[in-house]
């Protein structure tokens, strides 16, 4: 890159957060997504919102292709860099929390912010911020709100849209839009949040969100069912939500799941098993809870479970929900690489979609386990190979374009919660249609001109 | 030209040896949760401090798409090796052993830079000329040192500034403890259990007084102890800084020493000791003559933290608190070593919430590791600093009169950033403070 174009990203953050060197250039080349990498000519890291807009700005005018990067977690390939003449803008020091309101329940924070550090900020001053995605960890909640993530909460609280009130964000030219409000009610202009939520960098670049706060649950009780029939699993998440009782976490594991959980913790799972519920009902009155969570063992039995394990204190809670937790490590530890998908189809749907995937598996020669969100349909097929074996992983890319397949044949979607990113953006028209994409075309060119933000992503 | 092609041969050699590990690297699935525990990437938010990143510029040099070797190895000395990620990794990656591999390799190519050729090669496997430069030091101190905190008696010592920067120290000993007590061999009493001490260079050299706690409590306890004379270091920072050879000539001066006497146990007060001889002499026992494989073996399955020793074996009962007033309040910090490498964390807390004129404080994050990493604080000072400064935040929440540790090296990093920030905390190991208030 131009010395100095260089110079004058250094003017603006200063010397230390300008990334020119081999190593710390390929160091942002890849995120969670088994893509391939591209390295970029630059990476910034400004730590105000003058100096992102600055960086925007520059880049921008100079005609730089701009990818806008938190933790890099994302399981799509959002985050990789569009090409070699591409500037990585990094979001991770924009992580101030600043504002905490408890009367109006609401929170503005940076893009930077890490999810469950915001979480347990959140939850120190007595309240609540649900959407819990697998890498909370680490990710950002910019991120989160680029990619609308989800999590296992998702069924009775929501995902991420569910909390955005309202945002500023930085167009093409550098200029900070507004839009939304910290009230509950807004209809001031157009729902431009809607818009950028999702968006994945490809219309503007965030830089301060206002989030919706809720009261925590006062009480809890978690349970495991196990089944020797998927069908009859699938069964009771209909007879639970049809008895008008939403639990706050309900997952499936298959049996290729458990088995792998079981070879990794030791934790008497049952391994002859076709499939584990793990049902978490919550609310504000423990009686209430307690009555809920009767009635959902009801339904469980009456719908053919071949054993129910309630957990009678926190401690047992912990140790059932250890299996779910290491649903995927124990996955990625059977093999070297591991390939996530999300494809998600109606509720009703998960023993199909889960035959299906099984098929696909045998039909490709192929080790899939799955688990996920039995509640809300949203399914995790767990590809274990290794992308060293070139004829394999050509397998394995077989075997996910005909989950998409299956997924959409089942009235389902490409994505629940990871994002279409590089990975799934062919597959867009498949799964609306060619106006659709047209319009979403036109409304990217509108915003972003010269193509330049994140482009390669999301729509082709 | 020609040279560079001779370069390029050797980066590709290089290359080709990082490839025996490919295994290893393929394991991480580049999910970037090494993010929220990794104590370099806390303080900088940089992917080239994480073991994601550093991973990544691994297989690119394996398959050449790096070239800049020299900043590789800059970035990877940009770790404490406290193993963090390893432990939070859903992958099960083995980070300790590919980076320990990986700055093995570099070493061998860039060479090892001219003092610590000297320090590892020529001070490390003399401990006699170690005990001259502490009896040395000690006597002559008071002409070079400055008092840094008052409260706290540390000093600091502006003649030292090029190796150790602006650290605070307790005052230095005038006498090693094993110029102290030389070699010793005592008889096993009522326990009916014979040790091997391995006090550690730290202990040995600046905190006397541990080691003399831990004697101590062996006397009292009627075990037997045996010590060597000339022991020397365990052979860590050659490792870490991946200088192989001197860290196999210095495991088998240490082995030639233990051969010759029986132990049921091998105790050390020094959590970075027993898990650099517990896992490192055992990861490259292969490397070694039959006969000292053996004795290897033998030492990794008998080797102990001295609190694990005193909790799991030695089982002790505690004075019962008779009164609570003049209670002091002491809280822990989780050394990397003993909790991440060794397990050990239960043992340290009983110890502690059970000595009478005690209160036990949990800190936040009590096992986030201090900045220490050894040879980490003298190469990477200001991170170092960053790192401490949090641990000493989270020491200060709780407000304690007595921040404990079992890990010697934790101790002097603890020491500077409590004395550093005008604090009034006294930094004991958790066997001095036992030793203290030992039950009759």
């Amino acid at each position: 890159m131009n010395l100095n174009l260089i110079k004058e990203f250094i003017a603006i953050v200063g010397k230390e957060l300008v990334f020119v060197s081999e190593a710390d250039r390929q160091a942002y080349s890849y995120d969670a997504a088994v893509l391939t990498p591209q390295i970029p000519a630059l990476v910034v890291m400004p730590e105000n919102q003058e100096q992102l807009g600055k960086t925007v700005r520059l880049a921008y005018e100079n005609g730089l292709p701009i990818t806008v990067r938190g933790a890099g977690s994302n399981l799509s390939g959002a985050v990789i860099p569009s090409s070699a003449d591409s500037v990585v803008i990094l979001t991770n020091r924009l992580n101030r929390i600043i504002e905490i309101n408890k009367e109006d329940l609401y929170a503005v924070v940076e893009p930077g912010v890490v999810t469950s550090v915001f979480a347990e900020t959140v939850s120190s001053h007595g309240l609540f911020y649900p959407p819990d995605p697998g890498s909370q960890t680490v990710s950002t909640l910019g991120g989160n709100v680029a990619l609308n993530a989800g999590g296992l909460r998702g069924l009775k609280y929501g995902v991420t849209k569910d909390y955005l009130m309202g945002m500023e964000f930085f167009d093409c030219n550098g200029e900070l839009v507004k839009t939304g409000s910290h009230t509950v009610k807004c209809v001031t202009g157009y729902n431009l949040g809607g818009m950028m939520l999702g968006s994945e960098g490809t219309l503007g670049i965030f830089s301060q969100l206002i989030l919706k706060l809720v009261p925590p649950p006062k009480a809890s009780k978690a349970m495991m069912a196990v089944y020797d029939d998927i069908a009859k699993a699938s069964e009771t998440v209909a007879a639970i939500i049809a008895a008008h009782i939403i639990p706050c976490t309900l997952e499936i594991l298959d049996k290729k799941c458990i088995k792998y959980v079981e070879i990794h913790t030791k934790a008497g799972l049952p391994v002859e098993a076709a499939a584990i519920l793990l049902i978490e009902v919550d609310g504000s009155h423990v009686q209430a809870v307690e009555e809920d969570a009767n009635e959902v063992m009801t339904l469980c039995t009456k719908c053919g479970a071949t054993d129910i394990r309630p957990a009678k204190d926190a401690d047992e809670k912990n140790k059932l929900w250890e299996a779910r937790r290491n649903a995927l490590p124990a996955l990625a530890r059977a093999r070297p690489t591991t390939v996530l998908e999300d494809a998600t189809v109606p509720r009703s749907k998960v023993p199909n979609m889960v035959a299906e995937i099984n098929r696909i598996a045998l039909k490709h020669n192929l080790e899939i386990g799955t688990f996920g969100h039995a509640g809300d349909g949203n399914l995790h097929p767990t590809i274990l190979c290794d992308r060293r074996n070139k004829e394999e992983f050509r397998r394995v890319e077989d075997a996910i374009d005909e989950i998409f397949d299956a997924a959409l044949n089942l009235k389902g979607t490409l994505s629940g919660e990871h994002g279409i990113g590089i990975a799934k953006a062919k597959w867009m028209e498949k799964e609306t249609n060619r106006a659709t994409i047209n319009f979403s075309k036109k409304l990217r060119l509108a915003l972003d001109p010269k193509y330049l933000f994140n482009a390669g992503k999301k729509i082709l | 030209m020609k040279i560079k092609t001779k370069k390029n041969a050797s980066v590709t050699k290089l290359a080709k040896k990082l490839l025996a590990i490919d295994d290893q690297l393929t394991g991480c699935m580049h999910c970037g949760l090494c993010q929220a525990v990794c104590p370099v990437y806390g303080v900088t938010l940089k992917e080239t401090d994480v073991s994601r990143g550093k991973i990544v510029l691994l297989e690119n040099l394996a398959y050449e798409i790096l070239k800049d070797i020299d900043g590789l190895s800059e970035r990877l000395d940009r770790c404490l090796l406290c193993g963090s990620c390893q432990t939070n990794c859903p992958s099960g990656v083995n980070t300790i052993e590919i980076f320990l591999h990986a700055r093995r390799l570099i070493t061998e190519y860039k060479g090892l830079n001219r003092i610590k050729k000297i320090v590892f090669r020529f001070i490390l496997p003399h401990p006699k000329l170690m005990s001259f430069f502490v009896a040395v030091s000690g006597q002559v101190q008071r002409i070079f040192r400055r008092k840094a905190n008052e409260n706290m008696g540390t000093f600091e010592f502006p003649i030292l500034r090029p190796f150790v920067g602006k650290r605070h120290f307790q005052p230095l000993e005038t006498k090693s403890f094993s110029a102290k007590y030389g070699k010793i061999n005592t008889s096993t009493g009522k326990s009916g259990i014979k040790v091997a001490f391995f006090p550690g260079c730290v202990p040995d050299k600046l905190f006397v007084r541990v080691s003399q706690a831990a004697m101590k409590i062996f006397d009292k306890h009627g075990v037997g102890v045996f010590m060597p004379d000339n022991l020397v270091c365990c052979g860590i920072p050659n490792l870490v800084s991946g200088d192989y050879v001197s860290f196999k000539r210095l495991v088998k001066k240490n082995l030639d020493l233990f051969k010759e006497t029986e132990f049921d146990y091998l105790v050390s007060p020094c959590a970075t000791c027993v898990s650099s001889i517990k896992e490192n002499w055992f990861r490259f026992k292969n490397d070694f003559t039959a006969d000292e494989q053996m004795l290897i073996e033998k030492i990794h399955y008998r080797i102990m933290d001295i609190t694990e020793f005193l909790v799991d074996v030695l089982n002790v009962d505690f004075k019962v608190s008779e009164s609570k007033i003049n209670m002091r309040r002491v809280t822990y910090h989780d050394s990397c070593h003993l909790k991440k490498t060794l397990g050990v964390f239960t043992q340290p807390r009983k110890i502690l919430k059970n000595l009478s004129g005690l209160e036990f404080a949990e800190m936040p994050e009590a096992d986030r590791c201090c900045g220490s990493g050894g040879s980490f604080t003298l190469t990477q000072h200001k991170l170092a600093n960053k790192i401490g400064q949090r641990k000493r935040n989270n020491i200060v929440s709780v407000n304690p009169d007595i921040v404990a540790t079992a890990c010697p090296a934790c101790m002097l990093q603890l020491m500077d950033m409590l004395s550093q920030n005008g604090d009034n905390v006294e930094v004991k190991h958790v066997v001095e403070l036992y030793a203290e208030n030992m039950a009759d």
